[in-house]
């Protein structure tokens, strides 16, 4: 399946990826070549088969429904880029 | 010291010929004075090291000392590390100190053994040449122009310079086994789910294993034994129960069949490279085993689905590096959306970019049958091909990779033939099987790696067959030329 120049930005927006303007035409040309690659899959017969998500067919597993992480805001935010009284601080979003 | 082995290391400790310090106190020289040409190493922890090794030495002075009580051992940069940076390889994560520990770096320390740091690779464990890497390339100790292989480039280098007893190390498409095989190491990939993935910064989750880089099989059977476990933490482990790894290391393969598969030995096998596994072969006939053509025809699909599966799975799990709550943050972000932006475009290398771009087309709406559906339904196809193929054989046999080391900068233009390193070692991951590989030649100065693979947890088998290959050739105690 071929990509354009203009699905590269498209995607990059859906990504949070920014793609520059010089870069376009190469970017698409290497995630080109990546789709060629993977496009042989269309020639597989795969009529009926179950897609496997994990390899032993494994099902998620239940806990009971107790607290068992104990609260570690401190440690988490010390390592934030930015807090304030216990919260993440991002740019103002409204208005 | 830094030329014996986990199991000779232990012996030594346990019998009082060296102190855990004065060991610790010898890698850390090593790794001073050599790894500026290497470059194995992204952090190196000298003082918690050297802490773990005292209280190492109190535990073998009392009679309780556990398995691994002393062995320094590395870390990749991929497993969280409680108050150490843990990078992951990536400029995204150069600021990051992990605020809780891997299960597996938990389950090491509790084995006692000693963390020497955290070894370089691959940005976010794609790639396979360690030339990926926000913390730059990592030299093979066999012949510094050329690649350690990768992701876990920097595990590889780490033990194969002697600058680590063994390592950790985690194989998404091939990440252990092709280091291994181009660093002339034994490298394990556990059965999926054998090993928690919990606190191992996530890549494709349904692929993504934990293992281990050394010296031999004996080492590997050493370090899973401590590893390996079930976790509740981690919602994929499988609840099976643990073995001694080691307990099946000295049976003979006589008996033992092994399966060749015709299509790892097809077009684009180095010849050098094939001779070498050919010979491996006659070994295992010489010793009692009985080989056995087989045929896993959907092999040649494997590339495709797991470049479909792993970008997919890929773009979900970086989604969460966003610039709000931890890793980089981009300079006076404008807006929200410009934080995201920016903070991804700058703190993501290439490959990254490249990965998550083609995961978000793979399941962009109007796609998602055509690729993501469709790669998991091939990948059900390459599996079967496996479980018909253990009805007839016990292990299966093949090269690990290509061809041997190849030069800097050969493959990093055309990403595809990159991702054609791993032609024989993706099947491997699709299926959850565990792999082996172990050194069985040199060609043109540089090792060559064969790989095993096992039925689902039969690592304890797979490590037998491996240890017996081991015990009967000399492959794995060669050290690359200048190691002394």
């Amino acid at each position: 399946m071929a990509i354009a120049p203009s699905d590269i930005a498209k995607l990059a927006h859906l990504a949070r990826i920014a793609v520059p303007e010089s870069e376009v035409d190469q970017v698409t040309q290497r995630i080109s070549d990546v789709l060629d690659l993977v496009d042989q899959l269309q020639a597989a017969d795969t009529e009926g088969v179950q897609p496997m998500a994990h390899p032993l067919d494994a099902t998620q597993r239940l806990r009971a429904d107790q607290v068992t992480e104990t609260n570690q805001r401190d440690e988490f935010q010390a390592i934030a880029p930015a807090t304030e009284d216990g919260l993440y601080l991002v740019p103002r979003v409204i208005e | 010291m830094h030329q014996q082995t986990i199991a000779q290391l232990v012996q030594g400790l346990q019998s009082k010929a060296f102190s855990s310090v004065e060991l610790t106190r010898h890698y850390l020289e090593r790794i001073k004075r050599l790894d500026g040409t290497y470059n194995s190493y992204i952090t190196v922890t000298e003082e918690r090291a050297l802490a773990q090794a005292a209280e190492a030495d109190k535990r073998l002075a009392q009679a309780d000392a556990p398995a691994l009580c002393g062995v320094p051992i590395a870390h990749k940069d991929i497993f969280c590390t409680h108050g150490v940076r843990t990078s992951c390889g990536s400029k995204m994560l150069d600021n990051f100190i992990a605020p809780y520990n891997a299960t597996i770096v938990e389950n090491l320390q509790a084995a006692g053994a000693v963390m020497l740091g955290k070894t370089n690779m691959d940005e976010f464990a794609m790639g396979s040449s360690n030339e990926t890497s926000y913390y730059g390339p990592v030299k093979n100790p066999w012949a510094t122009d050329s690649v350690p292989g990768g992701s876990s480039g920097g595990s590889a280098a780490s033990v194969a310079a002697h600058l680590a007893a063994g390592a950790t190390a985690s194989d998404t498409g091939g990440s252990i086994r092709q280091p291994a095989a181009l660093c002339g190491l034994t490298g394990l990939k556990p059965t999926y789910g054998r090993v928690s993935r919990w606190g191992m910064i996530a890549f494709a989750s349904s692929l993504d294993q934990a293992g281990t880089l050394t010296r031999t099989a004996e080492d590997s059977a050493l370090m899973l034994n401590a590893m390996a476990s079930f976790d509740p933490k981690d919602s994929t482990c499988v609840d099976q129960p643990l073995e001694d790894y080691r307990a099946q290391l000295d049976q003979s393969v006589k008996g033992l069949t092994i399966g060749i598969p015709d299509e790892y030995f097809g077009e684009g096998l180095n010849p050098e490279t094939a001779a070498a596994v050919e010979a491996a072969i006659k070994t295992y006939e010489s010793l009692g085993a009985t080989i056995k053509r087989i045929s896993l025809p959907h092999s040649n699909l494997a590339v495709a689905a797991y470049y479909v599966i792993a970008p997919a799975e890929c773009s979900a799990n970086l989604s969460r590096f966003d610039g709000a709550r931890y890793g980089y943050r981009c300079e006076n972000p404008k807006d929200l959306h410009d934080l995201y932006e920016r903070s991804r475009s700058e703190g993501f290398g290439e490959e990254v970019k490249r990965r998550i771009l083609v995961g978000t087309y793979a399941l962009s709406a109007g796609y998602y049958d055509a690729y993501y559906n469709k790669a998991q339904q091939v990948r059900r196809l390459i599996k079967q091909d496996f479980v018909q193929a253990f009805e007839e054989v016990d292990v299966i046999l093949g090269p690990t990779s290509p061809s041997p080391a190849f030069a800097f900068g050969a493959k990093t233009q055309d990403p595809v033939s990159m991702y054609l390193e791993d032609i024989f070692t993706i099947p491997t991951n699709l299926a959850g099987l565990p792999g082996v590989s172990i050194p069985c030649g040199l060609v043109g100065g540089k090792p060559v790696g064969m790989q095993l693979i096992g039925n689902y947890f039969a690592e304890g088998q797979l490590l037998n067959v491996a240890h017996q290959f081991q015990v009967a050739t000399d492959f794995h105690q060669q050290a690359a030329p200048g190691i002394e």
